[in-house]
């Protein structure tokens, strides 16, 4: 698909800032409002916008319970299909986050969240390792998220610029 | 015996002090302030220069460098030029490293300026020139630019202000105050006026990188005048690095000189830690420059579209990192709007008299700071002018 230049530069602001309004948008980039309604319509029904999401750091939360998973995941291709079909066996979990095909020494890498080690340990021997074409799993848990996505979680940002200047 | 009344020199007795001083002291102890007054990138550096930085005093370079500053960044800075403005500079002996482009102005002057020599000085602009022209004996000899003509000076204007006293014309494009950019058509018609009156012209660059619908076009670059241009840069608003203090100065072989003799006494050489950061700058920051450039610019298209639907009339500058909206509909001077501004909504603006006379009418207010911070710097303003 071919998008203007003005499609992808109004795709790389959403992307950092979903909150902003069609309204905002158009101020932004000199446009008029029924324009930047089409467009974004446009990146919405092509999926090249799939969703919008904001960032939660969850680990603020007092009494919050959740681990997250990275798990490199070897594949056996099956003819035709190649790794599509594993991806999808294994993507259609809801605990699975997401699933990336890899260069290297692994295929698949595969992202899940549980409530505990337990529930992902549970995941991986029973549900995981089992589908077929699946030759081994290694787990790594993320034991603190420093940057997620561009964005710092616990980011000095406050403007130290004196306020007034020349 | 007695002390004398003061021991200060007459001409910095009478200087004023800026303006814009005077209004950074009114902010002191607000809270919850959103400041459209900073004349300064909200970026941080980006890490790559800072590191480069780190890295420096690691591997112990602590000492002096060369006066006129490392060669490997002279060297850098004419490749930089040479590719973006297509003007050639010996880095050997045209380039001077400087403590920030303010005093790279400093020392041009100072080069340049006999006893009660003019130098013509377009206003609005940056708060330094005039007060540096004095301080080197000089005399400021202040053109207007219009705000009919979006704040552009005409070279009429210029022209109608030559004496035989005249030496240089001083020139910021993009401007600070104003934002606005002298197109090459008009440069070129100021450079007819430098060259038939065998004027210099003293032109400030350091906005070049920040110019958001066109190409930029030095005046080094206008045909004959690289010898009688003294082009001043720096790396404070292209790369974020306003606090590392580093700029340049690029002049014909003879000026270079003088102006080296200036430096080499009252400065010495640049900050080295800084010289190694610009010099990673200028190698591997363009990336990163492109990036800031392409948000300032959806940042002053909002800005200026704000500020034109709340009534306060604005025209949108080609350049640099700011806007500079007519408030005269307001039926106050810059100064009282900008006070009520701050006491009513505390969003920070800088009156345009700061900027010279005929800035009065106007305030600058800076788009350097987060989209967020704008659109509440905007509902606020709104706010305060619907209720007027």
């Amino acid at each position: 698909m071919k998008l203007t230049a003005t499609e992808i530069e109004i795709a790389e602001i959403l992307e950092k800032d979903a909150r902003l309004t069609n309204e905002d948008l158009a101020k932004m980039t000199n446009l008029s409002i029924d324009q930047i309604n089409q467009i974004v319509r446009k990146l919405e029904e092509t999926k090249v916008i799939v969703r919008y999401v904001s960032l939660v750091d969850w680990t603020k939360i007092d009494g919050h319970q959740g681990v997250t998973a990275m798990i490199d995941v070897k594949v056996t291709p099956k003819r035709d299909v190649g790794f599509n079909d594993v991806a999808e066996r294994i993507y259609r979990h809801s605990e699975v986050k997401s699933v990336y095909l890899m260069s290297g020494t692994y295929d698949l890498s595969v992202q899940v969240e549980g409530q505990s080690v337990n529930d992902v340990a549970h995941f991986v021997s029973q549900k995981l390792s089992t589908i077929e074409g699946v030759i081994s799993t290694t787990t790594h848990f993320v034991l603190k998220k420093f940057k997620h996505d561009g964005t710092v979680y616990d980011n000095d940002d406050h403007d130290k610029r004196i306020v007034v200047s020349p | 015996m007695e002390l004398k009344t003061s021991y200060l020199a007459k001409h910095v007795r009478t200087l004023q002090p800026s303006g814009i001083r005077k209004f950074f002291d009114a902010t002191a102890g607000l809270t919850d302030v959103i400041s459209l007054g900073v004349g300064e990138p909200d970026f941080v550096t980006p890490w790559n220069v800072r590191e480069a930085a780190i890295l420096s005093l690691e591997d112990g370079y602590t000492s002096y460098t060369a006066n006129a500053g490392l060669l490997e960044l002279r060297v850098e800075i004419s490749n930089y030029i040479d590719n973006n403005y297509c003007v050639n500079y010996d880095p050997e002996s045209e380039i001077t490293v400087t403590v920030g482009a303010s005093e790279a102005i400093d020392i041009a002057l100072r080069a340049i300026l006999d006893p009660g020599d003019e130098v013509l000085v377009v206003e609005p602009c940056f708060v330094s020139y005039a007060p540096l022209v004095t301080l080197a004996g000089g005399v400021p000899v202040i053109v207007e630019s219009m705000k009919d003509n979006d704040f552009k000076v005409l070279p009429e204007q210029l022209e109608a202000a030559v004496t035989d006293r005249t030496k240089a014309i001083m020139i910021c494009s993009p401007n600070n105050p104003t934002g606005s950019m002298l197109s090459k058509a008009e440069m070129e018609r100021i450079a007819d006026i430098a060259k038939k009156h065998d004027l210099l012209v003293l032109s400030d660059e350091i906005y070049a990188e920040l110019v958001y619908d066109e190409l930029y076009t030095s005046f080094a670059a206008i045909e004959g005048m690289q010898e009688r241009t003294i082009l001043v840069s720096g790396f404070s608003k292209d790369l974020a690095m306003t606090g590392w203090r580093l700029g340049f100065v690029c002049a014909p072989k003879e000026i270079t000189e003088g102006m080296l003799k200036i430096h080499q006494y009252a400065i010495m050489c640049a900050s080295t830690m800084a010289q190694h950061a610009g010099l990673e700058g200028l190698k591997n920051g363009r990336r990163d420059v492109a990036e800031m450039r392409k948000s300032y610019r959806q940042r002053r298209n909002y800005i200026v579209q704000s500020l034109n639907e709340m009534g306060l009339k604005c025209y949108k500058p080609e350049g640099a990192f700011y806007t500079f909206p007519n408030i005269e509909s307001t039926g106050m001077d810059s100064e009282t709007f900008a006070t009520r501004l701050l006491k009513a909504e505390r969003v920070v603006v800088v009156p345009g008299n700061a900027f010279g006379a005929s800035g009065e009418g106007h305030v600058r207010c800076s788009y350097a700071t987060s989209m967020a911070q704008l659109q509440e710097a905007m509902t606020r303003m709104r706010r305060f002018v619907e209720k007027l």
